[in-house]
């Protein structure tokens, strides 16, 4: 008995079969945001971070309020700001745009700061090394400094990206047809839980290998230290 | 012999605030010659060698390389600094790259050589320093004798009119130590001039044209080997060269 009540409530085969077409779709919309996030907010970060090796003190100055700025508000605050805000000041976004931009910004926060401490983390006798050999500054940065420091940061990295694009459950406040968006509002339309164990599902099945190809990255970046 | 000189030093001082740490040196390198440095830790050996290519900016006096005023705002720092060699106390080898990779990094980026023309000028250092059986190894792979030679490849390859050495033996094994110096002896043998800042005496009394003994930012003495490490040093020589010497 309890077996069966558990199984209607969570797992009702009906459910599943009706509304699994939705949550597939769903998927594809969290899919394509956290990939457009995660491009976007790791280009910025790495953007970011070489602008702030040149250390010009007003821009550097810039970055950090950003990174601070958006490393401190809560997202789901930030979601709602910009997506109620923007419309006031005359701008019009799609509330998926809205849900990509602000992840980006906020997923670039985060890899800025990941990037800055890796290419501080690389020792100084890397820079002098590659400066005495006469590459420039800038030379130096990319085939030296950076290919180590981005190596170090595969791991915070990765972890910060799964944070990031679990909170495309975020765009379900601003209705963007992502996963939990379609979970919750057929939970409410069949008065059953089933959708919402669907909607479960389908982030783990998202994100395992989302995980597993950061471990796998983890390894293929890792080099044998003296 | 200062009109020939490859390196002709003028008056160099260098200060961090308000610590005078190089309070002005003089020194002129002829063609060839292989200049020893020694003094106490602290005395500023590195950060004249450090000076010369301007990885530390001096506060004041004037550096020729070769003709070319170090110091001149006009001057090509990068041209320069591939003409000036420079191997340092903890090999500062690139990780992520083989060692002919490390070799060929400033061949094909500085000289901008196409990667056959690299790869071919790369071994060539790589076998001088007798090590072209290691050019796929990564730094990780090899000694620390192996990847200092490595390193000497990497500076030979952009054929320096100088090689500057800091202390290159220093972090090794003692054993290892023989390796790196038999390559240095060969740079000598084929006409490299050389700055060399170590506490190897033996390779100094063997390689040596001159020893310039500093301290506290000045030179104290110089002379040849013979002389600096003899009985007729001044009395602050001695004394230093006999605590090293134990
Ligand atoms: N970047 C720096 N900022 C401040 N002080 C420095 C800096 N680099 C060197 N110094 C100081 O300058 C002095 C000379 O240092 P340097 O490294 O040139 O000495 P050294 O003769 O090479 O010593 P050692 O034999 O220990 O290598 C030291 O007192 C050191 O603390
Ligand atoms: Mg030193």
């Amino acid at each position: 008995m309890q077996h069966s009540i558990f199984i209607d409530s969570f797992f009702k085969p009906e459910i599943i079969e009706r509304y699994a077409p939705d949550i597939a779709r769903a998927m594809l919309v969290t899919i394509e945001v956290a990939v457009l996030v995660v491009v976007t907010g790791i280009a910025l970060g790495l953007l970011l971070a070489v602008v702030r090796s040149f250390r010009l003190a007003p821009i550097n100055f810039l970055i950090v309020i950003y990174v601070d700025g958006f490393r401190a508000l809560p997202p789901l605050v930030l979601v709602l700001l910009v997506y109620f805000g923007l419309p006031n000041v005359g701008i019009n976004l799609p509330s998926g745009a809205v849900l990509w931009l602000v992840l980006s910004l906020v997923l670039g926060a985060f890899a800025e700061e990941i990037f800055w401490a890796g290419i501080l983390s690389v020792r100084k006798g890397q820079w002098e090394a590659a400066r005495s050999t006469g590459l420039g500054f800038a030379q130096t940065l990319a085939y030296v400094i950076l290919p180590q420091a981005i190596r170090l940061t595969v791991p915070p990295l990765t972890n910060r990206t799964i944070a990031i694009t679990k909170n495309t459950a975020l765009g379900s406040v601003i209705g963007v047809p992502e996963i939990l968006n379609v979970a919750t509002t057929t939970q409410s339309f069949v008065g059953n839980a089933t959708p919402l164990t669907m909607g479960a599902l389908a982030y783990v099945a998202l994100f395992i290998p989302v995980v597993l190809f950061g471990r796998w990255l983890e390894t293929r970046f890792a080099w044998r230290r003296a | 012999m200062a009109a020939a000189a490859i390196l002709d030093v003028r008056a160099l001082r260098k200060s961090f605030g308000t610590h005078d740490v190089l309070r002005g040196i003089d020194l002129a390198v002829a063609p060839q010659e292989l200049v020893f440095m020694i003094g106490p830790s602290g005395s500023g050996k590195s950060t004249f060698l450090r000076c010369l290519n301007r990885l530390e900016e001096p506060t004041g006096g004037s550096i020729v390389v070769d003709g070319v005023d170090m110091m001149a705002p006009k001057t090509n720092l990068n041209a320069m600094r591939r003409r000036i060699g420079m191997v340092f106390q903890s090999f500062n080898l690139y990780p992520h790259m083989s060692a002919l990779g490390n070799v060929t990094l400033a061949l094909r980026k500085v000289l901008r050589m196409d990667a056959s023309a690299a790869d071919a000028a790369g071994l060539a250092a790589l076998t001088r320093v007798g090590l072209a059986d290691k050019a796929r190894s990564h730094p990780a792979e090899l000694s620390g004798g192996q990847q200092q030679r490595v390193a000497i490849a990497r500076a030979i390859a952009l054929e320096p009119k100088i090689m500057l050495f800091d202390e290159p033996t220093s972090a090794l094994d003692p054993e290892l130590r023989g390796s790196v110096l038999a390559v240095m002896r060969d740079l000598r043998a084929s006409g490299m001039t050389m700055v060399v800042v170590s506490h190897e005496m033996r390779f100094a009394r063997e390689a040596a044209d001159r020893v310039v003994f500093l301290e506290e930012g000045a030179i104290v003495e110089q002379g040849p080997p013979g002389l600096i490490f003899g009985p007729e040093a001044g009395a602050r020589t001695r004394a230093f060269v006999s605590e090293i010497g134990r």
